[in-house]
């Protein structure tokens, strides 16, 4: 029998390729209005007067006056989900105003004035003084460690914002039901289950009178994980208000503008050094630009600080992180969550130290790599094994890497220089901590109806990354029989139940193993021609040091993905522009379910990891989102990729399904900093800060 | 009023002629393979083909289709050329979340139409005009050079 990894069709391809997928864009409701926001335009300010302009008939104005709960429910309810009182960022939403005309309702917000006593806002994370929230563990003793050290090395890096930039905006439509009291959201979205409680929440409805439903989704990368939500509650609150469908739809400026988005973070690190150069003491204090609401912050910060001291075995330790409150727009989720800052910094200072030490980043590196069996920074454990030693192999024979660093590492002259960079990391997978087992305790059903189909019955979205066609996998395969017998919709909560949202690289891993099991229960009683149905739910029963946030201490992830970059290029030393001239990645996330998906997922995480190293260049100024277009904010074309070499390793992990890991965001991780590495090595110099731009480049010289 | 073709039809625009033509496509057409990434030229999700040349609908007014032949993807894919492209897509893996995907098969078109047998330098450039955030943009260039291949003759 084939081997589950061997690629089929996509269960969305023909769909998606004809054009006949239906976006949120392409929904058409009877009756249904177009809307638009009227958004703050300072930072910080008392609302003290709104000054609306006539409204014609048909056409609304939607406030936080028409929410029967004006806050909005992620993690923390702090956010309102229009500003009644006070504006706490620029784009932060005050109004919408809806009607049947779009170019009217765009005209009767440009007319709304809105009068503001501005106070004084934080508009930079380096002048913010309010920690919102922090974290921080310990290990051994780092004092002593310092106190004892050959060297001290200390460095601070700098990491910016960065944009998700799916290519279809956030979009939302709102329905109310009038009869039934119910509250329905039709969406671009991750998680269907947080905006359903949202809404629950802000319109406070039993869980029977809230419906969510997803619409194929055009891209997520993390920035549809929360904001949804509030998008969500505010088309509902104008359906409500109105009597009719609202549409929301961004448009690509307000999106860049207004979405959450990667967090800007400082990273200072000091490492004392003994003789030989081993690093026996690690301090990280890092800080995060929470925004003017944390959201998500949390959860970010903490996978942040486990990512602190990357795949290195250290045995002293400070970690520190806090996250501090602006007048900014609010960051999120993205693709990494926390950890591509990290790995940015640690990667980077290993190669700095590397370097200050006279040897090559590889063999710096390889006195440190963590071990199965090591213990983790928080006093957790690696319990399965750590494949750096194959991934190593595997990235020389395809890229040469070692060879080339020699060659490149002689003094170079001209105009053009070479210069390659390695980097190694790891993605936890799944939820950080106990969140599995404490909160999301997921639920998912096969139902098989009489002509012998099985519909998937879950929560989780497909919105890009292939989950329709690897979860339909491996219930086909358990069950043995033809892919095109399973069916998998998009998730509607009126249908399923919630298996959770589609987040963390945990989809696959740990629903994909639900659906392994209830399809093994539900071919021991199948019965041809039969109507049958099998629930099954999330349960921990693997080995642990259980996890405690307060102390934060232990197992923070069931298990990890492990990922090495290689990037080579050549540097313009006049310009400052590089091309690459070669990038390569090697990963083991357990045992691939799809091999193209999984091509795919790899060729696209590191391509978004070289923007995000190279020219994905956004900062707030006074407040404003300065790049909020394709204009200004470039992310990287056909043009600025190369084929790229990319294997796996095959490392079974036994509590995932056929043996796979978490997969999705571990691609993105690594690909800055080994692409800041080329460049310091075809430069001759040491950056601190990313985007490495060209400007910054040339700006060094 | 504005008279053009749409997808092998006359028709007649009821809009004003300084509409985006994304617009007219959209709402009064009811096609939904053009797609709105940005408005404002840079992301080649609304490309259709003018005259058999590539155009960013969100910033063509209607005004300026006047008499010409616009065709979306919903008048190509029916065609051989379509049927084959959607295959080397699938084996290439080349749609993920597929917002792009429309735009990028039009793309396809109008380089296919210019050059049938593009080199891989050629494609990258062909396609740099449609922004892709999923792909990593590989497997769709590998998807178009399957194409040429297979597709000896047709285009
Ligand atoms: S929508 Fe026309 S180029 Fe982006
Ligand atoms: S497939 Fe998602 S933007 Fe191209």
């Amino acid at each position: 029998m084939k081997d589950i990894s061997v690629p089929v069709e996509k269960k969305d391809h023909r769909m998606k390729m004809s054009g006949r997928a239906e976006y949120t864009a392409d929904m058409k409701l009877p009756g249904m209005l177009y809307s638009s926001f009227v958004r703050s335009e300072v930072p910080h300010a008392l609302i003290k007067d709104i000054k609306l302009p006539e409204l014609p008939d048909g056409y609304f104005s939607v406030s936080g006056s028409d929410i029967p709960n004006n806050h909005c429910a992620c993690i923390t309810d702090e956010q309102p989900v229009f500003a009644d009182k006070e504006v706490m960022f620029v784009g932060e939403a005050i109004l919408l105003i809806c009607g049947p005309d779009e170019k009217t309702v765009k005209k009767l917000c440009a007319e709304t004035e809105v009068i503001y006593e501005e106070l004084p806002a934080v508009v930079s994370l380096d002048e913010a003084t309010e920690v919102a929230l922090g974290y921080e563990y310990h290990k051994g003793d780092t004092e002593t460690a310092f106190n004892n050290a050959d060297k001290v090395i200390s460095e601070t890096f700098r990491t910016g914002y960065q944009e998700q930039a799916y290519i279809e905006t956030q979009s939302a439509v709102g329905v109310w039901d009038k009869d039934k009291g119910k509250a329905i959201l039709y969406g671009s979205m991750q998680c269907p289950y947080y905006v359903h409680s949202a809404l629950m929440h802000s319109f406070e409805l039993d869980e029977s009178h809230v419906r969510v439903v997803q619409e194929v989704t055009g891209g997520g990368f993390g920035g549809k994980e929360d904001f949804p939500s509030l998008l969500g509650c505010q088309a509902v609150a104008a359906a409500r208000k109105s009597g009719h469908p609202v549409r929301i739809i961004l448009n690509r400026r307000e999106d860049m503008s207004v979405t959450t988005k990667r967090h800007p973070a400082i990273l200072k690190y000091d490492a004392a050094l003994d003789k030989e150069g081993h690093i026996t003491g690690l301090r990280a204090d890092i800080r995060m630009d929470s925004g003017a609401y944390p959201g998500l912050t949390s959860v970010v910060m903490q996978r942040t600080l486990l990512a602190a001291l990357g795949v290195y075995k250290i045995d002293n330790l400070d970690v520190k992180g806090r996250a501090m409150t602006t007048n900014l727009v609010n960051n999120g989720a993205y693709r990494g969550f926390g950890a591509p800052q990290a790995f940015f910094a640690i990667e980077t200072l290993m190669n700095h130290i590397a370097d200050k030490l006279g040897v090559s980043p590889l063999s710096y590196r390889q006195m440190h790599f963590v071990k199965q069996g090591d213990e983790t920074g928080t006093g957790g454990k690696f319990w399965h094994h750590v494949p750096i030693p194959e991934m190593i192999e595997k990235a020389e024979e395809m890229s040469d890497y070692s060879r080339k660093y020699a060659e490149y590492a002689r003094p170079q002259s001209g105009r053009y220089r070479k210069g390659i960079g390695m980097s190694i990391f790891f993605h936890g997978c799944g939820f950080t901590g106990s969140a599995e087992k404490d909160f999301i305790k997921s639920k998912l059903t096969l139902h098989k109806y009489a002509d012998d189909r099985v519909e998937i019955l879950a929560s989780n979205t497909d919105m890009g990354q292939g989950l329709k066609t690897t979860f339909s996998k491996i219930a086909a395969k358990v069950l043995d029989i033809p892919y095109e017998q399973i069916i998998i919709e998009n998730p509607d909560t009126d249908r399923v139940p919630n298996s959770g949202p589609t987040v963390a690289s945990r989809s696959l891993m740990i629903d994909g193993k639900l659906i392994e099991r209830a399809a093994e229960r539900l071919k021991a009683i199948w019965e041809p021609g039969k109507e049958q149905e099998i629930m099954e739910q999330y349960k921990e029963d693997r080995e642990c040091v259980p996890w405690d946030i307060e102390k934060f201490h232990g197992d923070a992830y069931p298990t990890f993905s492990w990922g090495l970059n290689v990037v080579e290029l050549q540097e313009d030393t006049l310009t400052g522009n590089t091309d690459l001239l070669g990038v390569w990645g090697v990963y083991d996330v357990g045992h691939v379910i799809d091999e193209r998906i999984m091509e795919g997922q790899a060729q696209g995480g590191i391509l978004q990891g070289i923007g995000y190293g190279s020219m994905e260049h956004m900062e707030a100024f006074k407040g404003r989102i300065r790049q909020n277009s394709f204009t200004d904010y470039m992310i990287p074309t056909a043009m600025d990729t190369v084929n790229n070499g990319i294997a796996f390793i095959d490392n079974l992990y036994k509590d995932g399904p056929f043996g796979a890991k978490g997969a999705g965001e571990l691609t993105l991780v690594g690909a800055a900093p080994a692409y800041e590495a080329a460049v310091e090595q075809a430069s001759g110099r040491h950056f601190m800060e990313i985007p490495l731009t060209p400007e910054r480049i040339l700006l060094a010289e | 009023m504005v008279e053009f073709t749409l997808n092998g039809r006359k028709i007649r625009s009821q809009m004003s002629p300084d509409t985006r033509l994304l617009d007219v496509l959209r709402g009064e057409f009811g096609l939904t393979g053009p797609k709105e990434g940005c408005g404002e030229g840079e992301c080649g999700a609304c490309s259709v083909l003018v005259d058999g040349k590539l155009f960013n609908s969100c910033i063509t007014p209607l005004a300026n289709v006047r008499g010409k032949t616009v065709v979306t993807l919903e008048g190509f894919r029916d065609s051989e050329e379509y049927k084959l492209l959607e295959k080397c897509f699938a084996d290439a893996g080349a749609v993920q979340c597929g917002f792009c995907i429309p735009g990028m098969i039009m793309a396809s078109e109008a380089l296919l139409l210019r050059v049938p047998h593009p080199t891989e330098e050629e494609i990258r450039e062909g396609l740099s005009g449609n922004l892709c955030r999923c792909t990593g943009y590989n497997m769709i260039i590998n998807a178009v050079q399957m194409a040429a291949e297979k597709g000896d003759g047709l285009w």
